[in-house]
């Protein structure tokens, strides 16, 4: 008896270690996997010609120039702007129209339903290459070039299909008899929606913000194609200076923290729902 | 559980979800069908010319590279991906607020800007400024605009970086899904670490598992931007994807008619993926689906043979 209840101790010893020992090895590894993104802040620390004298590991003189620059300059600080418009405006659109089909999958059987949620989710697994000079026309007839409506119209294309996808995910945790007590206590379907049904699936449409939110935010094909000065998002600006003669490696490297910037603040605020929203949503 | 209503007045809270992909999808691919059946010379100049653009297509031997080059690309992705995502999340942090931490941490890459993330390769590559590429350099020639070897490397590892994460929070979802009391069973039976992963951990995982493959299989095959950014497609064509030569072919030397029938052929191919992944998927929730499938029957067989300690685990579990 004392036998076993000593090797059960040792047992335990030996696995709280392993725990640490992996533990160990995953910030080992996050760290490995942190040095790009820490080595493009390094860089927008730094001013051009010192990143181009001196390789150095650790910046020897922090110059916030490059930032400095970004926040003057109408034309970068314009177009994430621009960026955080569309990408906003993309958000609620798609919550907007998908709450209510998301509800309507995940309540009821109509004719062609699976059919319909098929051909939707296909939308998702378009290249963006296809679309690109229909999109061109497209929107140019429609006066919708170049503005931040059209890029958000345009996201939708693959973003409503998510939206859809992940709500009726988390619609169909909220069992039906829900439904069914508040028609028999009189509510209206509207009222029952906005104030009993929204309410219970909030962290669920959070989730689905966030992914709504960065997908739109990280393309950058699209968006590049249906805008020209008015509406042009970060990612083009950044593009067109890699093209230009003379890189700004600095001014590059700071544009491209500050577009990190609005994903990390999204993700810590919705950090506790993310994994919940991948095992429900199923993203 | 019980049954969905039938009630066909739903179309009236999927209509606004038709209109926008009408607009956003049905409306362009007309347009993509339109150019790809007539060579348009001009405003007024068109030539009906059936399925010649689509035999170019078939035929041209760039495409057929790219096609070939992007497949190999999308399965070796997925071999390099699928474990490795699935070794780390396994190493998570599992509650407190280091699982918190650990979280936020993983899921950066996913929110960055995908021009960003080749911006942020290019300058980590370089052999003068990158870090990366300065310590590669130390131990091996490395130079990715003239080698064809470390181009394909550099992008396999960038989209490992970049999409190694999505692959992890999937399955850490999976596995946070997963009773406390199964492991106890485990622990109990004394059953090894690769038991308690081949018979607690995997089959819970099947489906976020089928949902990794399927977003990793479709993104890598659609994917442009990052290696736009850090090669441009070369040296040569040795990292052009098939997005990448479509958008030459339709913006660059504006070859609308190839270009349109390439895009239905690309999105066709990918259509009929995501349908077999579909069925594939929804195939146990279907009513009167078949119970015993081969692999089931193996399964059976295998379960006989099992040693005595895994089937009284099975036995715990259920």
């Amino acid at each position: 008896m004392t036998t076993m209840i000593e090797t059960s101790a040792a047992g335990k010893k030996i696995s709280r270690f392993r725990i640490d020992l992996r533990s160990w090895l995953f910030w080992l590894i996050m760290a490995v996997w942190a040095l790009p993104v820490v080595w493009l802040v390094s860089m927008s620390l730094r001013d051009n010609a010192d990143i181009l004298s001196s390789f150095e590991v650790i910046p020897s003189k922090i110059s916030l120039d490059s930032y400095a620059q970004f926040f003057a300059d109408p034309s970068w600080i314009g177009s994430y702007m621009n960026s955080i418009t569309y990408t906003l405006l993309n958000t609620v659109l798609s919550l907007l129209v998908a709450l209510p089909a998301a509800y309507a999958f995940s309540r009821y059987t109509f004719s062609g339903d699976k059919h319909l949620f098929f051909w939707l989710l296909t939308n998702r697994m378009a290249p963006a290459a296809v679309f690109l000079l229909p999109f061109f026309q497209l929107y140019q007839a429609v006066n919708l070039f170049d503005t931040a409506l059209g890029v958000a119209l345009a996201h939708m294309l693959f973003n409503v299909p998510l939206a859809v996808w992940i709500l009726e995910g988390f619609m169909s945790g909220v069992p039906k008899q829900l439904d069914e007590i508040a028609e028999v206590d009189g509510y209206k379907f509207g009222r029952f929606f906005l104030t009993i049904f929204i309410p219970m699936i909030r962290s669920g449409i959070g989730v689905t913000a966030f992914f709504l939110f960065m997908f739109s935010w990280v393309e950058l094909l699209i968006a590049r194609t249906i805008t020209a000065t008015a509406a042009k998002p970060i990612a083009a600006q950044m593009t067109r200076t890699v093209s230009a003669s003379g890189l700004d490696w600095s001014l590059l490297s700071a544009a491209g923290v500050m577009t990190i910037i609005p994903g990390v603040i999204v993700i810590w605020f919705v950090r506790n729902y993310i994994a919940k929203g991948f095992a429900l949503g199923r993203v | 559980m019980d049954a969905k209503r039938k009630n066909n007045k739903a179309w009236f809270l999927v209509l606004p979800v038709v209109f926008v992909v009408a607009f956003t999808a049905i409306i362009p691919l007309m347009a993509v069908a339109n150019y790809s059946l007539q060579d348009i010379q001009g405003a007024d100049n068109r030539i009906f010319v059936g399925l010649d653009f689509f035999k170019r297509v078939a035929t041209d031997p760039n495409i057929q590279d790219a096609f070939a080059r992007n497949l190999t690309l999308s399965m070796q992705v997925l071999l390099i991906q699928i474990p490795l995502g699935i070794f780390l999340a396994r190493l998570m942090p599992k509650s407190g607020w280091k699982a918190s931490a650990a979280l936020v941490v993983v899921a950066i890459p996913l929110i960055i800007p995908w021009n960003v993330v080749g911006t942020t390769w290019r300058i980590f590559t370089r052999s003068d400024i990158g870090l990366g590429g300065v310590l590669v350099n130390k131990f091996t020639d490395y130079n990715l605009s003239e080698s064809t070897f470390d181009a394909w490397v550099t992008i396999l590892v960038m989209d490992t970086w970049h999409w190694t994460p999505l692959v992890t929070l999937l399955v850490y979802a999976g596995l946070r899904s997963i009773p406390q009391a199964y492991y106890q069973a485990a622990a109990i039976d004394g059953a090894s670490a690769m038991a308690v992963f081949r018979f607690v951990e995997l089959p819970k995982l099947k489906r976020v598992l089928m949902i990794a493959l399927l977003l990793r299989f479709m993104d890598s095959f659609m994917m442009y931007t990052e290696p736009f950014v850090v090669t441009g497609g070369g040296p040569g064509s040795s990292t052009q994807t098939l997005s990448i030569l479509l958008t030459t072919i339709a913006i660059g030397q504006f070859d609308i008619g190839v270009a349109g029938a390439f895009s239905l052929m690309y999105f066709l191919f990918i259509q009929i993926f995501s349908f077999l992944f579909f069925t594939v998927l929804t195939l146990d929730e279907r009513p009167g689906a078949t119970k015993v499938t081969p692999k089931d029957k193996r399964k059976l067989r295998e379960e006989k043979e099992e040693k005595p300690v895994n089937s009284k685990l099975k036995k715990v579990l259920k």
